[in-house]
């Protein structure tokens, strides 16, 4: 009996270790899928967020390193002595040759730069390929008279501070619309702080929708249909005010 | 900042007694707009035309036969109080009707093409894109930048050349003014007609051609005071903004629909 006790006991041992070794391995297994979780996880954050913004937008340098500072400078009127309207209404936008070639008809400096534009550009009479990092899609009308003239918005609220630029940054373009990446702005997941971090629609409506918050009144003529049965009351006055909560899509779009 | 801008009203009156149906309109309007045309322009569900002549007759034989050329933009309509049949039915808020030109706008990156506005436009104004424009050889190089250029699977039609409007507007802000006279904003098929049938202007401003000839009567929905002027589909009650003159009744009666015997007066 006694031997056969023992190895009843030895039995039970036995079974015990066998157990604790499978709860260990279970453990195990478990590490690896969270490894690889974790491992697919970071890769994928990685590819979204870092490797596939550093394809979807080419690097372009601007044809001429432009330092704004020492045409600022330089200048009388601020921004508007070479980003200037037109009588008709226009905006001139980046400045053609000609009007560079107004001070820049010989070399003045000593910077290679300047040396360059002078040399390929203003001697051969080809106007500069800039790219225009605030080139909007084709669908929008963007008026910068009203902005400036009638609003009195400062070049910097979209625009940022270029002004105090020394050095023309690299330009990127999305090479899925061909948009610069102004328009979406320099963080990928759409952040911003400052109101010229983003050029797109939500943020053209974002400064509509605050400036329609103060009334602008319209004055109109009733003209209700009289034959017609009506829901409401006519107005009884024949100049009537009413506050134009939206703008019409035709504001910003052609 | 508290604007006191008086609501405009831009609508046309087109004399058709001067109407001599040459259609130069129509290619005015096609090159401004950068209207595609296509290879086989007789086939009219492909056809796009923001402004077409339509020809009347009066189903008599000579020697009482007569005809007349209708042209026939966008009519614009204010319906009541904005409510254009094709504005209300738009599920994309891709059209909509501005109270401060009475212009009714179409905005086609935001169309998706489910084509209720031409369903519900009675006047078949509007147009659908089946293909992407094709332009012949470089003449995408004489395209209007003014206007964009649309895609395939949207609905188009006339702005009443709204850009006209925009750039006009551009100048008056440069000048520090706010409103327009009356030739500073003129459409293209306005401009193009040699007979100068057409007259475009703002139906609010008593100084405007359009409103003195039309005589508008606001109270009434717009309806013309002028016993010559009828509107298109007048009963609908679209209220659109394109006034027809003709001294002629069987035209002014064929703008509307009447039942036979119905009221052999009319309403004009």
């Amino acid at each position: 009996m006694s031997t056969l006790d023992d190895k009843s006991e030895e039995t039970v041992e036995q079974v015990e270790t066998t157990k604790s070794t499978g709860k260990e391995q279970k453990n195990g297994s478990w590490g690896i899928v969270l490894i690889f979780f974790v491992i697919g996880l970071v890769g994928s954050l990685a590819v979204g967020w870092w490797i596939f913004p550093k394809l979807l937008y080419s690097q372009k340098k601007q044809p001429i390193d432009f330092n704004h500072v020492i045409h600022v400078a330089a200048v009388e009127e601020g921004c508007e002595s070479c980003h200037f309207f037109r009588e008709d209404g226009s905006f001139s936008g980046v400045p053609k040759l000609a009007q560079c070639v107004d001070c820049h008809e010989e070399v003045m400096g000593e910077d290679p730069n300047e040396a360059k534009f002078v040399e390929e550009y203003v001697a051969k009479g080809n106007e500069v390929p800039w790219l225009v990092y605030s080139r909007q899609p084709d669908c929008v009308f963007f008026s910068h008279a009203v902005h400036v003239k009638m609003g009195k918005v400062d070049c910097v609220t979209c625009h940022g501070h270029i002004g105090e630029s020394t050095h023309s940054r690299v330009y990127e373009e999305n090479r899925l619309t061909g948009y610069s990446r102004d328009i979406w702005g320099k963080n990928i997941a759409g952040l911003k702080k400052n109101t010229w971090d983003r050029m797109k629609m939500d943020d053209c409506a974002e400064c509509h929708a605050e400036n329609k918050a103060v009334p602008k009144i319209v004055e109109t003529l009733p003209w209700p249909i009289s034959w017609m049965p009506r829901p409401y009351e006519k107005p009884a006055s024949s100049q009537i005010k009413v506050h134009i909560e939206k703008d019409a899509c035709f504001v910003c779009h052609k | 900042m508290e604007e006191h801008t008086k609501a405009k009203k831009y609508g046309m009156v087109i004399d058709l007694d001067k109407c001599t149906g040459c259609g130069a309109c129509m290619a005015a309007c096609m090159a401004e707009n950068n209207v595609p045309f296509k290879k086989d322009e007789s086939n009219k569900l492909d056809s796009i035309t923001w402004m077409r002549v339509y020809k009347l007759t009066n189903g008599k034989k000579f020697p009482e036969a007569e005809i007349c050329y209708i042209p026939r933009p966008c009519m614009h309509c204010e319906g009541d109080h904005g409510h254009a049949p094709c504005v209300s039915v738009c599920p994309a808020v891709a059209t909509d009707y501005s109270h401060e030109t009475g212009i009714v706008s179409q905005i086609y990156t935001r169309c998706f093409g489910c084509r209720y506005c031409m369903a519900a436009c009675p006047y078949h104004a509007r147009y659908f894109n089946w293909w992407d424009p094709v332009w012949p050889d470089g003449m995408e190089k004489y395209l209007s930048p003014n206007v964009s250029p649309r895609m395939r699977g949207v609905v188009e039609k006339c702005s009443f050349c709204f850009h006209r409007y925009q750039l006009a507007m551009n100048k008056a802000y440069v000048e520090g003014h706010r409103e327009l006279k009356e030739d500073e904003y003129q459409t293209s098929c306005t401009q193009a007609c040699p007979a100068g049938a057409i007259i475009f202007g703002d139906l609010n401003n008593p100084g405007h051609a359009v409103c003195q000839i039309a005589k508008p009567d606001h109270k009434h929905g717009g309806r013309p005071m002028n016993p010559n002027a009828f509107r298109l589909l007048e009963r609908l009650g679209t209220n659109p903004k394109v006034y027809y003159l003709s001294s002629r009744r069987w035209v002014r009666r064929a703008g509307d629909n009447y039942i036979k015997d119905e009221g052999k007066q009319g309403n004009h």
